[in-house]
């Protein structure tokens, strides 16, 4: 009898062994093929950036701020459409803790200055050259916006074109208590 | 389950064909065989000794031969359905545009494969389901089957009963010419010569060898598990990495999945054969054969502590060339020479003309990678750029749009001043387009003179840590293959009878020549009587050998 339910031990240990390792195959390779920004929740990866102004922009110097963080290019249509909005958010937000930051993905200096002057952009700008701070945020199709709150940590990420009431409640959920 | 209990007394588990102990047979289907099946050695196969619980009837669903013939079937057509149009991963075109992709390349058939999601298939759910179910019924029948086969070869004995014997494929049956021991020394003596490992037990001799062939299948089966089992490790973070990135020369990139590390394109090369096209060349209407596909690059990375985005203190790790097989190896990561395109537009020079008389006012060189807003041409003459549209697409709301940001179709809006017209002239100038003169009529123009290009490399980023595996399974498989192939499990029993009469039998489980040639040299030292396969096609003996047979076997019982 005992060596019987030893048998059943061990079959049962072997085939759990193998059905998670599908399991875990399965489920690997569904969640592989998406192509994800950095996970909810997770802490923001940090990163350094130089505005339009030459003005250095390090993320981690906004801990205890929330940080309304775009990726846009001046070829996408949807990003040039929130812009404004955007804009008119930042004023409102920027005095109640939450910083506003559009992460172009490496155009030239003097398209990106032309942009922000036709649609008169008040929030830093930022050329992200060797898109390493797009390749950390594993950015792919753009407007892509990613909220982060005061104490760092990613709460919610958009992909596609926000409208401003959009905007503003986004701005307003990674508003410091 | 109840146990089996031989006539000889060994208590045998359920399912046991040939007694462990004396090699009886035990079951009314082996008692009706002429030749036993060896293939266990006679051996209970664990499953079938019971069927109670859940987990059991698992067991043995997967521990079934049929079952697992009948997986491998399943797999390999879903595996040739996956052949029979490019999978996914192959086709040049988005996410969003393959299913239109396949309903216009290959119509309905097209349309529905890619419904049924045949065009991705070996990264389905179910294929995956298929294989891991395929690997379980490896493990399960192989456990099944090697751990009684095992032990069944482990604690063989030399005394076999005579049922045993006469139902073997090779018997003979005689008496001895010589005495009991000295057929037996001779026996042995002979065997060993040939290599033979053997045993005696009084009047009983058994000589063995290549026992381990038994072994190949299951050798094989663990090549096969740490094959799969290496596959299956790609997925976890870390153990391979397959991306892709281009990089125009004079760039410098960050590389995906190589964190901190940055890739600086100085200058891709293609080199061709300068030959007459001639034999299969002109055959195939080829103009032109690469001889060599290079990017020499410098690799980068950042100090330390250093975040994304800072690229000021780039530490210079090496200067390469990455060819074609000659990848650039840094950190556990391959980068490969996987594509190029040629001539993007790097640099367009203009001359500021005066329309009429073509007198030039100077040079303006733009760098399409750092335009800058104002070219001063000295002599109180300049000109502004008031916007740059890389990939020029038409005009919305009166403003030029651009789809991209690749400088495919660059369009351009300046403002040229000059002492004639210090108000300054707007124009705008669009590639192989005549310029447009939205304020008016100028006197001045922007004379395109000439444009520099350069080139852009695809560099494939690799890594993968799972190759030793991959090919350590590889190796035991072929070892297994090998060694079930090329050497076979050869034995001998054989038995003088008190009555002097002697009993002899031989078993192989392929290769059943050499172990005749092996037979005809023992009989021939040892004066044995001569042997007789049994499952020989021989019409004449045929109806009595099947008489003796039985005959016998109501002696046995």
């Amino acid at each position: 009898m005992e060596k019987k339910k030893k048998r059943l031990v061990l079959r049962t240990v072997i085939l759990a062994v193998l059905a998670l390792a599908i399991g875990y195959t399965v489920y690997g390779t569904a969640t592989k093929e998406k192509v994800e920004l950095v996970a909810v929740g997770s802490e923001a990866p940090d990163f350094t950036l130089i505005d339009l102004n030459g003005e250095k922009h390090k993320l981690s110097d906004y801990k205890g701020q929330g940080v309304f963080l775009n990726f846009w290019g001046t070829w996408c249509k949807p990003c040039e459409k929130e812009m404004p909005a955007m804009d008119n958010q930042y004023q409102e937000f920027k005095d109640q803790g939450v910083q506003t930051l559009a992460v172009n993905i490496a155009q030239t200096d003097f398209e990106v200055q032309n942009f922000v002057d036709r649609h008169n952009l008040s929030f830093p700008v930022v050329i992200d050259k060797t898109k390493s701070v797009m390749t950390a945020y594993n950015v792919g199709q753009l407007p892509a916006t990613v909220l982060i709150d005061p104490d760092g940590k990613v709460t919610k990420i958009i992909t596609g074109e926000m409208t401003e009431e959009h905007i503003a409640s986004f701005m307003e959920s990674v508003k410091p208590k | 389950m109840e146990k089996i209990i031989c006539a000889c007394g060994h208590s045998n588990p359920y399912g046991t064909k040939l007694c462990e102990k004396c090699g009886r047979p035990l079951t009314e289907e082996e008692k009706q065989n002429k030749v036993v099946d060896m293939r266990y050695d006679g051996m209970a196969i664990r499953s079938k000794t019971y069927n109670k619980s859940i987990i059991d009837k698992i067991w043995n669903f997967f521990s079934s031969v049929k079952v697992g013939i009948a997986l491998i079937i399943i797999t390999l057509i879903a595996a040739s359905i996956g052949t029979l149009l490019p999978q996914e991963f192959y086709v040049k075109a988005s996410d969003m545009e393959k299913g239109a992709y396949y309903e216009d390349v290959y119509g309905v058939f097209g349309k529905i494969y890619y419904a049924l999601g045949l065009s991705d298939l070996y990264s389905s759910w179910w294929f995956q389901i298929l294989v891991g179910m395929l690997a379980v019924s490896i493990i399960v029948a192989s456990l099944d089957r090697g751990i009684p086969l095992h032990k069944s070869l482990k604690n063989q004995r030399v005394k076999r009963h005579e049922s045993f014997m006469k139902r073997q494929r090779i018997v003979a049956e005689g008496q001895v010419t010589a005495g009991t021991e000295e057929t037996l020394d001779k026996v042995a003596q002979k065997m060993t010569e040939m290599k033979y490992a053997v045993r005696r037990d009084g009047s009983a001799l058994l000589a063995e060898k290549g026992r381990f062939s038994r072994y190949g299948p299951y050798i094989n089966h663990v090549g096969l598990i740490i094959f799969l089992g290496g596959v299956m490790l790609r997925l976890l973070p870390g153990f391979y990495v397959d991306e892709s990135i281009w990089v125009r020369e004079g760039e410098t990139r960050a590389i995906p999945s190589m964190d901190g590390y940055f890739i600086e394109n100085r200058d891709f090369i293609l080199e061709t054969h300068d030959n007459e096209p001639q034999g299969e060349q002109v055959k195939q209407g080829v103009n032109v054969v690469a001889k060599n596909f290079q990017t020499d690059v410098t690799l980068y990375k950042q100090p330390e502590d250093a975040l994304p985005g800072d690229t000021e203190n780039l530490e210079k790790v090496k200067d390469y060339s990455i060819r074609v097989n000659h990848p650039l190896k840094e950190d556990g990561f391959a980068l490969y020479q996987m594509d190029y395109r040629l001539n993007e537009l790097k640099q367009m020079n203009f001359e500021l003309v005066h329309k009429t008389t073509e007198e030039s006012l100077g040079k303006v060189e733009i760098d399409l990678t750092n335009p800058k807003k104002e070219y001063d041409l000295g002599n109180g003459s300049s000109v502004q750029i008031l916007v740059y549209t890389p990939d020029f697409d038409g005009f919305e709301n009166g403003e030029p749009r651009t789809k991209t940001s690749v400088p495919n179709n660059p369009a351009f809006l300046f403002k040229m001043t000059t002492p004639e017209t210090p108000e300054g002239e707007v124009s705008f100038v669009e590639i192989m387009q005549p310029p447009l003169e939205p304020l008016g009529e100028n006197q001045y123009r922007m004379k395109f003179a000439e444009a520099e290009m350069r080139d852009m490399s695809g560099i494939t980023v690799r890594k993968d840590k799972t190759i030793p595996i991959i090919f350590i399974g590889g190796a035991i498989f072929m070892l297994g293959v090998v060694i079930g192939s090329y050497w076979n499990h050869r034995r001998l029993w054989l038995q003088v009878e008190p009555d002097g009469r002697v009993l002899m039998a031989a078993h192989v489980n392929k290769n059943m020549f050499s172990m005749k040639k092996d037979l005809d040299a023992v009989t021939a030292f040892a004066a044995l009587p001569s042997y007789k396969d049994q499952l020989e096609k021989d019409e004449d003996s045929e109806e009595s050998a099947n008489g003796s047979i039985k005959e016998k076997e109501g002696d046995n019982t």
